[in-house]
């Protein structure tokens, strides 16, 4: 039925009913090819949140998202690693998002062509490859030691937000090279300076790709574990932080200690936190759909 | 129009930072009259092995002290002495004895300390619970199984009588103290041991692989056996004086050896001067053999803990 209805539209008329079949049969076993790798996908992820679920949802209630970690299964709740990651994520949007629109900016608008900016650019492709741990070494050595910062907070949202700017600013000059060149140059032609240009006519058009790759990247942020162990190492804490000076957990540290553990019952909440932790990201994701689609229909009016 | 959701996202992403720092000032309000006027924090950081300990006793201590901040991390016993020795930390938490070059680079700092024995581990050498053959095995044996270039290939290699079955090795991977530990006393070098064997940095991870293998063997921490009884069989070491299988008893009383190590927590003595230091430190003197036992290790003598109470007056 597919191969047919691909045949009529582009036209394709057989030479002969031997080969119509077998264009038939090709097409069937590259739509089955297909179906397969949906289906194989969704099975890992599939399996992966019923396993999860089974395994957590048991163990999440109320008060394991307002207790602070213990040593009994039963007592233990994530509020620390849960306000900690809620700081942490925020401080790193609060950076992210300036910093990367703006350097996506100077790189499309700005910069001239020259050599030097052909070797920033290739390196901001690469620093986007870098394992995570090397930023949390990083991190370690010029946030905490070098700017003394401490173990803080703040230490922590610079380490996560140069882990990610590359990602940032790679999707934002995408959605930047997105606007037509003619709007650019209608603007100039009424007069607009460069910089009317970039903040009436480019990036109101370019805003929706741009905040769902930050989104995006802060989805990233939120699941680190490596450098965030690297920086902060904390695991049992009785505060959330109230500056970002102060010293933090994250979710990811809380679940990886839970699953080291010797006892089952830890295995249990660690899925648990798991689940908080995909419900979190499937929030901001939702987010991010909801805010491309807003600011799509807002460009159409 | 741009402006406007800019500035929405950014109030968006401020509104939990206010709003948890409203939240957050309550908990400290509660006064009771078993409950200290201490505050101030309390820095812990070291090997994950004694950090169930660390933990236990800074819940306690929490219970108690509800302003006081103890906050333990977990960066392994080497990654803590490089903290302790700079003086960044009170508390370092370690599976082993410092080493020369930490001692000197806290010499160096200006930092001096006290070593406290809290409780011992006993390294659990386990098989399959489906391995009837092997009860005890002599440390030269495992050495045998565990030395670099070895020719043990199947069980039968080993010992005469045993069945020509894989041996299947399972061990912590090298990051950890407890490989180096246990290369240390069987193989006779830190560091030292056949590749050929399956290494996790995940403790449960082991405990799956030997429960679910014929012919495994492996080797982690007695906390884990412990919580794993029925999927193991522990094997006894004998070290020329018997086969010894690890116990609370023989762990406590030393016989199980070579493979008991200790576990301390080195104090910063400068630190001891801060009243919430020095109360945390009393107060893990005073229940920190009970805690290490409901935590899963053997907490170390009365008279070890009573050598410590003089070693922090």
């Amino acid at each position: 039925m597919i191969g047919k209805h691909f045949e009529e539209k582009y036209d394709l008329a057989p030479h002969s009913r031997g080969r119509r079949v077998s264009r038939r049969v090709k097409s069937i076993i590259f739509y089955l090819l297909l179906l397969i790798a949906i289906s194989l996908s969704l099975t890992g992820l599939l399996s992966l949140i019923v396993e999860i679920g089974r395994e957590g949802l048991p163990w999440l209630s109320w008060h394991f998202l307002t207790e602070f970690p213990s040593r009994f299964a039963e007592k233990a709740g994530m509020k620390s690693a849960i306000m900690g990651t809620v700081w942490v994520i925020s401080f790193t949007a609060l950076i992210i998002i300036p910093v990367g629109i703006g350097a996506a900016f100077y790189l499309e608008e700005y910069a001239k062509k020259n050599l030097l900016s052909k070797i920033i650019e290739v390196n901001i492709s690469n620093l986007a490859g870098v394992p995570s741990i090397v930023y949390g070494l990083l991190g370690l050595s010029v946030f905490v030691y070098y700017m003394g910062l401490g173990r803080s907070v703040l230490a922590g949202a610079l380490t996560l937000s140069l882990l990610v700017l590359p990602v940032v600013i790679v999707v934002s000059r995408e959605a930047i090279r997105t606007v037509p060149e003619s709007h650019k140059q209608a603007a100039y032609a009424l007069g607009a300076n460069r910089f009317q240009v970039v903040y009436k006519v480019i990036l109101p058009q370019a805003i929706a790709g741009i905040m769902t790759g930050t989104i995006l990247a802060l989805s990233r942020a939120i699941g680190e574990a490596a450098p965030m162990i690297a920086i902060s190492a904390l695991v049992y804490l009785t505060f959330v932080p109230t500056s970002p000076l102060d010293r933090f957990s994250v979710m990811p540290i809380q679940i990886f200690n839970w699953i080291s553990r010797p006892q089952d019952d830890f295995r249990g909440l660690a899925a648990a936190g798991i689940i908080v932790l995909l419900i979190t990201l499937v929030i901001m994701n939702a987010l991010a759909i909801y805010i491309r689609n807003r600011t799509q229909v807002r460009l159409e009016e | 129009m741009v402006l406007n959701l800019v500035s929405k996202l950014i109030l968006v992403s401020i509104l939990p930072i206010v709003l948890t720092g409203c939240s957050s000032t309550p908990d400290n309000t509660i006064t009771s009259s078993n409950k200290t006027s201490l505050s101030g924090t309390i820095e812990i950081d070291g090997s994950s092995t004694v950090f169930p300990i660390s933990e236990a006793v800074a819940e306690e201590f929490y219970q108690e002290n509800p302003s006081v901040r103890v906050n333990v991390a977990v960066s392994g016993t080497g990654g803590g002495f490089k903290r302790f020795a700079s003086g960044e930390i009170h508390i370092n938490d370690a599976s082993r004895e410092i080493k020369e070059t930490e001692r000197i680079a806290a010499n160096q700092n200006g930092v001096e300390f006290v070593e406290l024995q809290i409780g011992t581990d006993g390294l659990s050498v386990l098989v399959d619970p489906a391995n009837n053959y092997v009860d005890c095995l002599t440390t030269s044996e495992l050495k045998k199984i565990w030395e670099p270039g070895t020719k043990i290939e199947y069980w039968s290699d080993l010992r005469a009588g045993f069945p020509r079955q894989k041996v299947n090795r399972f061990g912590p991977d090298t990051d950890s103290g407890t490989f180096d530990f246990f290369t240390d006393k069987i193989n006779g070098e830190a560091q030292v041991s056949t590749d050929r064997y399956q290494a996790s940095a995940d403790d449960n991870v082991l405990v799956r692989g030997i429960s679910g293998t014929k012919g495994a063997i492996g080797y982690f921490g007695y906390a884990y056996y412990q919580e794993n009884k029925e999927n193991l069989k522990p094997i006894g070491v004998d070290n020329g004086n018997g086969c010894i299988i690890p116990t609370n008893t023989t762990i406590a009383d030393g016989s199980y050896s070579p493979l008991s190590r200790p576990l301390f927590i080195y104090v910063n003595v400068k630190s001891l001067n801060e009243p919430q230091v020095k109360a945390f430190v009393d107060f893990y003197l005073i229940h920190g053999a009970t805690l290490a036992s409901e935590v899963g290790y053997v907490a170390a003598s009365d008279e070890v803990f009573a050598k410590n109470k003089r070693l922090v007056e």
